[in-house]
């Protein structure tokens, strides 16, 4: 394959969100000469996810204007070629093509996906009005006008998303329940820590469902309108509003012919390349992080920009460093911020090493083999900062509990 | 150099304060930016650009080069 001079070379990006945004940037700012064409499926600018499912449920008046990541003219401005609205139906590697589904062709020398991720639904509530799932905009928009208006709300799922999307609606005054199959943010936070945030929401006056009384065995409907949620276990619960968030899948569909490995996301190596000048970041990368010897793929918002950034200085220097981020996440609950450094999936131990959520001050420390590997806090920044660059620097388990 | 910054959107995550130590701090309860210094000296321009770049909130805009 001809290889273009890598300062002017044609550069495609799919996926028009923060990670495909970051990287149009980055390139410029580094000098990219050749042209970027930035392509999004959605009809809008690029806009920031996470308010989604905190401030604009619990706020009128934040719209999508609020939340556009740059400025009107700013991507113009720097010369990156914006087509929203448009979405990617095949790769074909050989030709150097992305096909669109306006049935023209983008064609490049270096390609980011950034396709991110799709809201995973339940089978039975297609065509059932008063079920939502929530990942764009008009997603959060459409829910916030059912969540004015509904009385009885359940929330099926309890990781960030149902959590997040119960506090806020019991703060628009409806009778909120959260199914979930475990511990609230058990497989995120550990069941320790989840525990809490389960107290948390009972605290707030959200019914909680967990275990096999959380799991959904079918949706109740009347007339072609949901009208309640039927479990394994226990009573049925009335509602008149259904929000499905039991997680997403990466958005590979359109790469199935590709030859690219695709399964749960995009496969790369560790310096997030998928094949040659292919890369992926964002939610649909999946990537062998050797800070932490583990294949990950990471659906937080900082890591969609910081990886977007490795990957675009990837592009200019042509090399193959690896991409070995502490990873981070931030989720609101009620007037609470949890903030976590760090892989705590699949830890082995979680340490408290200060304080509770009841509190307002919390650390734990989460270990992995014999390291320190995460740490979450609430109302503890500095402190917080401080066990970051501890993991940072590989310590042990045992010189991390020396220090509590 | 200078900055404005966006509190209003603010959400704590400490990008800033990892970026550039110098420039940036949290309020320790709810991770809120604190400026530490308004005007940068040179050496801190690459470390505030890049903290900047990585807000996931976009809440400091360079306003002088």
């Amino acid at each position: 394959m001809k290889r273009a001079d890598p300062r002017t070379a044609r550069v495609v990006i799919v996926g028009a969100s923060a990670g495909g945004t970051s990287a149009a940037e980055a390139l410029r700012s580094r000098g990219h000469e050749g042209s970027i064409v930035l392509i999004g499926a959605e009809q809008h600018a690029p806009y920031d996810r996470p308010p989604l499912s905190k401030q604009v449920l619990a706020s009128a008046t934040v719209d999508g204007a609020t939340l556009a990541l740059r400025g009107k003219n700013h991507l113009r401005d720097l010369g990156v070629e914006e087509r929203y609205g448009v979405s990617a139906a095949d790769l074909d590697l050989a030709r150097r093509q992305v096909a669109l589904s306006d049935g023209t062709a983008a064609e490049f020398d270096r390609l980011i996906i950034a396709t991110g991720v799709t809201a995973r639904n339940l089978p039975q509530a297609e065509g059932l009005a008063g079920v939502h799932t929530l990942r764009t905009i008009d997603d959060a928009l459409a829910l916030r006008w059912e969540l004015s208006r509904a009385s009885r709300v359940v929330v099926i799922g309890g990781g960030f998303l149902g959590s997040e999307v119960a506090a806020a609606a019991v703060g628009q005054g409806a009778d909120v329940t959260i199914a979930s199959s475990s511990t609230l943010l058990r497989s995120a936070v550990g069941e320790l820590i989840g525990q809490q945030v389960t107290e948390l929401h009972l605290a707030n006056g959200v019914r909680v469902r967990a275990g096999s009384e959380g799991r959904v065995r079918a949706l109740q409907s009347r007339e072609g309108k949901v009208s309640g949620v039927a479990f394994v276990s226990g009573a049925p619960e009335p509602a008149d509003l259904v929000v499905v968030c039991v997680g997403s899948e990466p958005a590979v569909d359109w790469l199935r012919f590709s030859g690219l490995a695709v399964g749960d996301g995009v496969q790369c190596a560790s310096d997030c390349s998928a094949a040659d000048g292919v890369y992926a970041v964002g939610d649909v990368a999946k990537w062998h992080n050797p800070r932490f010897d583990v294949a990950m793929r990471v659906e937080h918002r900082t890591n969609a920009t910081e990886q977007a950034l490795h990957v675009a200085e990837r592009i200019i220097t042509g090399d193959h460093a690896p991409y070995a981020p502490v990873p981070y996440f931030w989720s609101d609950q009620y007037d609470l911020k949890l903030q976590a450094h760090g892989y705590l999936r699949g830890h082995d131990e979680v340490h408290v090493a200060e304080g509770n959520l009841k509190s307002r001050r919390l650390i734990a420390l989460y270990r992995r083999g014999p390291a320190l590997t995460g740490v979450l806090a609430v109302g503890a920044a500095k402190a917080l900062r401080q066990w970051r660059s501890r993991i940072e620097a590989g310590m042990t388990w045992e010189e991390a509990l020396s220090l509590t | 150099m200078k900055f404005d910054i966006d509190l209003d959107k603010c959400v704590g995550a400490g990008v800033c304060a990892i970026a550039a130590p110098e420039v940036f701090d949290q309020n320790d309860s709810d991770g809120i930016i604190v400026v530490l210094d308004p005007h940068p000296s040179p050496d801190q321009e690459a470390a505030v650009r890049d903290a900047a770049v990585r807000c996931p909130a976009a809440v400091i805009k360079l306003t002088e080069q």
